[in-house]
């Protein structure tokens, strides 16, 4: 088997001998939207950073169009995926425009304002460009730190003649958790757009509802296992979220999908 | 978010943000023209005092004048320039430059405004090494060629605090990764373990052995020379040219460590080639003016004040800054209890520490 696209087979992870992601196989296909969810613990950030090459395997093999990423040089990777970390702070007093520069990899455009003024208006912060980062709400750094990482897959795709460049693969960890609604969609939005261009995409998210909403395809890990994948309508039953999560909730359909309905529990439910 | 959007503000941006651009350009000229000015300062100050035309003037004619044999004030003009307060102006300008560029390369790999080269473990592993020269290196300076045997206690330094560095770097790296926390940690056990030796080494000293490291701990150009210029030079140089390369991976390792290797830095090389090119600028510039304090803290956040924290430019006016600090440092040295001279590292530590107080006091926020 030759994968194209981002594939883990068999993947392991321990930290001081505690494995906290065991024989994980699990593909990130080009075109599509894939996203992890499980409880806190399970091991999502774990598996994500084992995926960008960032953690070293117990086991496994993680391999990019057949080639092993933890074998690549760290700026080959780098045009071929990029990251959202959870949270980002910046050590010194830099300003978002100097923050997403940073995400500008290769050869430089020759219009560097021009282009974090329109990454900044994907992002929904148009004229932000001299503010100080550090002066930045939660919410507002996210979405500068999703500016630079778009301006890195943007850099990746240049890098290569028109329509040349192989699939550039997004992960994004909890890309939505200090976003208000109107904001946690746009971030959804460009996730979308990112894999109908034909890249990839791995996000982690709490929110079922959205993760069943954006989800080509969704993956629930609990305790470092998979426990079950497939698409949101298959994956999303009152069985699944009962092993993975340990709750019983009830899981509705409306014409556009399953939808989590955590009232269902009742208020007998919220009792210890 | 609370600003709603009017016409107009999306053409305005970029041209919103180029107003708030940091005078990048006009900062690295202004520090030019104050290392310019304190050179040419350092050289016309003094005892005897030369007005900075006949400066230029007198090296001029040193170089490329006729060798006509000069007599009288001409020829003390020459000797007091091209003797003495050149070669320690040059030496002064190579110390400042590398001890500040080493200091915001430190700062970018530790992510921390407040790391400082002494914090690898250099300034205590070259103490430890002067001193046990000025104690021991009686018996083993005739190994050394000849024409460096005056040289022994700055080569002692330099080997110390070089050897130091790569010490508590090996320590700190398990399985290929360099962890910064290990890093400094050790360097402050190593540093601790260098300065108790130091102390062993002062006890056992004789009483001018003991004045002579002192004087040494405090940090002086008095003692330049060509040659101690000369030598320098080269790691001071190499240092300057080398940080164009490092200047990306530093501005990624401020998102940290993760993310610089997402943006495509090989983080553990960058922080190997750092730690080694911090060891050996530093090392230089203590084993010739000995332990000037300081300067690789200061000179770095006042130039991230003007031009901002990229390292683009952050390092050659770094550079720059570190020179003309120095030079002006030195020039106080000598004129405050003239005829007689401070070290210079108490004259930087007089201004830095109280500066540097109040730079934490008024700027938290860059403090990291």
């Amino acid at each position: 088997m030759h994968p194209s696209g981002l594939s883990a087979r068999g993947v392991s992870v321990a930290i001081r001998g505690k494995r906290l992601v065991s024989d994980v196989d699990l593909d990130v296909v080009p075109g599509t939207v894939t996203i992890l969810v499980g409880p806190n613990g399970a091991g999502k950030s774990t598996l994500l950073k084992a995926l960008t090459g960032e953690m070293r395997l117990a086991a496994g093999r993680v391999t990019l169009d057949g080639a092993d990423i933890h074998a690549m040089p760290p700026r080959d990777l780098a045009f071929r995926r990029a990251v959202l970390p959870q949270a980002a702070e910046v050590a010194f007093p830099f300003t978002v425009e100097e923050v997403i520069a940073i995400g500008l990899i290769g050869a430089q455009a020759p219009d560097r304002a021009a282009h974090v003024a329109r990454l900044l208006q994907q992002v929904d912060l148009p004229g932000f460009g001299g503010r100080r980062y550090d002066s930045l709400s939660g919410g507002e750094r996210q979405r500068v730190q999703l500016a630079r990482v778009l301006a890195q897959i943007d850099c990746a795709r240049r890098a290569y003649p028109d329509g040349a460049a192989p699939p550039a693969f997004l992960f994004l960890d909890e890309p939505t958790s200090s976003l208000d609604l109107g904001h946690q969609l746009t971030v959804l939005a460009l996730a979308r757009e990112h894999a109908r261009a034909g890249g990839g995409v791995l996000a982690v998210l709490h929110d079922l509802n959205l993760a069943a909403m954006v989800a080509d395809r969704m993956v629930v890990l609990a305790g470092g296992r998979v426990v079950a994948e497939g698409a949101p309508g298959t994956v999303l039953t009152d069985d699944v979220l009962a092993r993975a999560f340990g709750v019983k909730v009830r899981v509705g359909a409306v014409p556009v999908g399953p939808f989590v309905l955590p009232q269902s529990i009742g208020a007998e439910g919220l009792r210890p | 978010m609370s600003a709603a959007p009017v016409p107009g503000t999306l053409e305005m941006a970029p041209s919103g943000a180029a107003d708030r651009a940091r005078p990048v350009k006009a900062g690295l000229i202004l520090f030019a023209l104050l290392a310019i000015v304190a050179f040419l300062g350092a050289i016309a100050i003094g005892p005897l005092s030369i007005a900075p035309g006949r400066v230029l003037a007198v090296i001029a004619d040193a170089v490329w004048g006729e060798g006509a044999s000069l007599t009288g004030a001409a020829l003390r003009e020459r000797v007091v320039v091209m003797d003495v307060r050149l070669p320690r102006a040059m030496l002064g300008a190579l110390v400042g430059a590398g001890t500040a560029v080493a200091g915001a390369i430190m700062q970018g790999v530790f992510r921390n405004a407040l790391a400082d080269p002494g914090l690898v473990g250099i300034a205590p592993g070259a103490g430890l090494a002067a001193v046990a020269w000025v104690v021991f290196g009686g018996a083993v300076a005739h190994l050394l060629p000849l024409g460096l045997q005056g040289l022994g206690l700055s080569l002692a330094a330099f080997a110390g605090g070089l050897l130091t560095t790569l010490v508590i770097a090996r320590l700190a790296t398990r399985g290929g990764q360099t962890s910064v926390a290990t890093l400094l940690f050790a360097g402050l056990a190593l540093g601790a373990l260098a300065s108790a030796g130091t102390g062993v080494m002062v006890f056992i000293a004789s009483e001018q052995q003991t004045r002579e490291f002192l004087f040494w701990t405090m940090g002086s150009l008095g003692g330049a020379t060509w040659l101690k210029a000369a030598l320098a030079a080269p790691f001071v140089f190499a240092l300057v040219a080398l940080s164009p390369f490092l200047a990306r991976g530093l501005d990624a390792m401020a998102l940290g460590e993760a993310e610089a290797f997402h943006v495509g830095i090989d983080v553990n090389r960058l922080k190997r080639i750092c730690v080694v090119a911090v060891a050996a600028g530093v090392g230089a510039a203590v084993a010739a003016a000995g332990v000037v304090a300081f300067i690789g803290l200061m000179v770095p956040h006042l130039a991230r004040l003007v031009i901002g924290p990229g390292h683009r430019a952050l390092l050659p006016a770094a550079a720059l800054l570190g020179a003309a600090v120095v030079l002006g440092a030195d020039i106080l040295a000598r004129m405050i209890a003239a005829p007689a001279e401070l070290p210079l590292g108490v004259v930087t530590a007089l201004i830095g520490a109280p500066f540097f107080l109040w730079l934490l006091m008024g700027r938290r926020a860059f403090a990291g």
